[in-house]
């Protein structure tokens, strides 16, 4: 399991609150050498979904340009609080999701 | 500024010819054509009007591997007027693309920040695609002194 740091603040109704969250993640590319000719496989987080309460509120499809360790910012308007699962698939298969509690007050 | 742009490309060129035999397994690059193609994969036949798509990205790099990149669009990003996507763009690295993100009025602001790797000295082009349908860009040059890969 890769760690993971959210950072969901409390939000007043109403109120437009940033979401950021990183991910250790190696993100590698599929062109860095290995030295004896071939390349790393590459290793990607494909797609990265935020949903509160089940509805996507956020997705994002990433490349090879996103630098590793992956940070994506993104901002959520405060109308109802409730659970945000963010969940994220590489190239390698693996899956994983995290669960933050929204609270709006 | 012109003196910058060709001169690299000269000195690549005449590597290229000259050295053949030494470039070693170098990754394909992206090109400002590749670009556009990835531009047009992304729009469609819609026409993109320049404007409304602020990138904050520094003008010069220090070190491509990790890159701060905030993006911020006009948009009231009510139920009828939103900004569905942003999807971002490079000219040089060996892959023209960067991210797709999906936003909605939920959004409540028309924002997206992350770090990104650049290859070299380029112009990076922000497109977002409103809830209308039309599309609007935003795009930024840029010098980078320690390139990503360039450790390899």
């Amino acid at each position: 399991m890769a760690r993971v740091l959210i950072n969901l603040p409390k939000a007043k109704r109403g109120e437009i609150v940033e979401i950021r969250t990183l991910i250790q993640h190696p993100m590698e590319t599929g062109y860095r050498p290995k030295g004896d000719g071939t390349s790393f496989p590459r290793d990607i987080i494909r797609n990265f979904v935020c949903k509160l309460n089940g509805i996507e509120v956020f997705r994002a499809d990433l490349f090879p340009a996103i630098a590793a360790n992956p940070f994506i910012a993104f901002t959520i308007k405060a109308e109802e609080g409730g659970t945000m699962t963010f969940s994220w698939i590489d190239d390698r298969g693996r899956s994983q999701t995290e669960t933050a509690d929204f609270i709006v007050e | 500024m012109t003196e910058r742009s060709v001169q690299p490309k000269l000195s690549r060129r005449a590597a290229l010819v000259g050295g053949l035999a030494l470039i070693v397994a170098r990754p394909a690059r992206a090109t400002p054509e590749a670009m556009q193609d990835a531009i047009r994969d992304f729009i469609g036949s819609a026409p993109v009007r320049a404007g409304r798509v602020k990138m904050d990205i520094p003008p010069l790099v220090e070190n491509g591997n990790s890159v701060p990149l905030a993006i911020t669009v006009e948009s009231p990003m009510t139920e009828g007027d939103f900004v569905k996507a942003i999807a971002v763009f490079n000219e040089k690295n060996p892959q023209p693309n960067i991210g797709v993100f999906h936003l909605g009025p939920r959004s409540g602001r028309a924002f997206v920040s992350t770090r990104i790797r650049l290859g070299d000295s380029q112009n990076i082009t922000a497109i977002a695609q409103m809830s209308d349908g039309s599309f609007w860009s935003g795009s930024v040059e840029l010098i980078v002194t320690l390139p990503a890969c360039a450790e390899n």
